[in-house]
């Protein structure tokens, strides 16, 4: 049977340095030497492979800015998981991996969109928006984005300064972080479940797109909150991290 | 041998020849989607079938209930990389949803599926014939939950699960291959999961 080159072939990368987000989520930066490059919200598949062999496969997505040759992936570590604890506790830098992609057409922004946009995460969820994020940042455009960012506590924010910094710097970008279970007691927010008034509307922002990542009862309940809120269907898109997404 | 990820392999689980290379077992379900769950209403619910002359049936929920149904207990495999053993569904295969609308095969080689809110997919039409799929509405006993695809999926476990798209409405029979949602977002035209075709070239 004859092959032709692949289009997405197995590319070699070394972690180059890494850090914790959280205590159970880790920044890991790759170098990828034939990497040329992504959409933000793309992601990436990589593959372990053991010395007798034995592999896995799973899927993560991209949390840099597009940079050729290197990412990074910021990965929370599943107990029971075969893949994300050997990702966040095991690997230091210097140790490979196998990655291919930049994989996934949909849930993407590029600057070429001209359209205001909202991004809505929850948890682990943040990953691919923060990649739209920092290519907005990154870029000359002024398109303004909102970000919704639902995690537990304080402690289980992702990129806590960068935000902060983003968030101080950035008059067309605006952060709300919001916490389902205990949050800081200046909040005038108690903590809770995303809710109606928690989700800007269309006319707050001029018809926006929408890309909400996070589990899927939290992508299923906003989903139906932004539609109610007055968004369009086909201006929603979504992304989940399935609960086995170890 | 390739690259040697160090120190990797000490959780491993013991293979299983009913996983296709590259996927892992699941007992959960989850759920992959690129929009928000469509909500449709049984009573204006309806399949259109569409012939390669143009010609199109609809079938109502009422008259696919009166189909004759079979249970179905098969292994799925999702592009994301899980698989789940043992799935039972209850649903009317295929060739009978074309053959009670009287839609002709004259022509068809492929077919394109559709789904409320807009999503396609793509098959060749032997894939869905001889038992391979199905219209699924009920899991587990269950009726199919809105976020799994309800109130009617499309179950055809030999590819890829994108390929049993959710909530569809309608067949279009084609003489040629006219690729889907997904297929025409850098996933592969046909997803046969024990090939691993998971991605545009594979």
């Amino acid at each position: 049977m004859q092959r032709t080159k692949p289009v997405f072939p197995w590319l070699t990368a070394e972690l180059r340095d890494s850090w914790l987000e959280t205590r159970t989520a880790k920044t890991l930066e790759f170098s990828v030497p034939d990497w040329t490059g992504h959409d933000a919200g793309q992601h990436v598949d990589i593959k372990l492979t053991a010395e007798d062999g034995y592999t896995a496969q799973r899927s993560y997505s991209v949390a840099s800015a597009s940079t050729p040759g290197s990412l990074q992936l910021t990965v929370e570590t599943v107990s029971e998981g075969e893949v994300s604890p050997y990702l966040v506790e095991t690997m230091v830098p210097g140790d490979q991996l196998q990655l291919r992609g930049p994989l996934g057409g949909w849930f993407r922004w590029t600057e070429d969109l001209t359209e205001p946009v909202l991004l809505v995460g929850g948890g682990s969820g943040i990953v691919p928006l923060m990649a739209m994020l920092r290519q907005r940042v990154r870029s000359t455009v002024e398109v303004p984005f909102h970000l919704v960012y639902m995690a537990r506590t304080p402690d289980h924010i992702f990129y806590t300064n960068e935000l902060h910094t983003i968030a101080e710097s950035r008059k067309d970008v605006t952060i709300d972080r919001l916490y389902s279970r205990s949050g800081v007691p200046t909040d005038a927010r108690p903590p809770g479940r995303l809710g109606l008034d928690d989700l800007p509307g269309p006319t707050d922002l001029g018809p926006a797109r929408v890309y909400v990542c996070g589990p899927t009862g939290f992508v299923e309940s906003t989903a139906g909150l932004l539609q109610t809120r007055g968004h369009e269907p086909h201006a929603i898109r979504t992304e989940r991290f399935g609960p086995s997404g170890g | 041998m390739g690259v040697i990820s160090r120190g990797f392999g000490s959780r491993r689980s013991a293979a299983d020849p009913r996983v296709p290379p590259g996927q892992y077992r699941t007992e959960d379900f989850p759920v992959l989607s690129a929009g928000p769950t469509p909500r449709v209403d049984l009573a204006s619910w309806a399949f259109d079938v569409t012939g390669v002359d143009g010609a199109s049936h609809a079938l109502s929920w009422t008259q696919l209930m009166e189909l004759p149904d079979e249970e179905i207990t098969v292994d799925i495999h999702c592009v994301t990389k899980w698989s789940k053993l043992d799935t039972r569904w209850r649903g009317v295969p295929i060739s009978t949803v074309l053959d009670a609308t009287g839609t002709s095969r004259q022509d068809a080689r492929y077919a394109l599926v559709h789904s409320y809110g807009g999503y396609t997919t793509n098959l060749p039409l032997e894939d869905l014939l001889d038992g391979k799929a199905w219209v699924v509405f009920e899991f587990d006993g269950k009726p199919i939950a809105p976020a799994h695809g309800g109130p009617a999926r499309l179950l055809v476990p030999h590819l890829y699960f994108w390929k049993s798209a959710k909530w569809v409405n309608g067949i279009e029979l084609l003489p040629r291959d006219q690729l889907g949602f997904w297929e025409s977002l850098g996933y592969h035209a046909y997803g046969d999961p024990w090939r691993e075709q998971r991605y545009i070239g594979d």
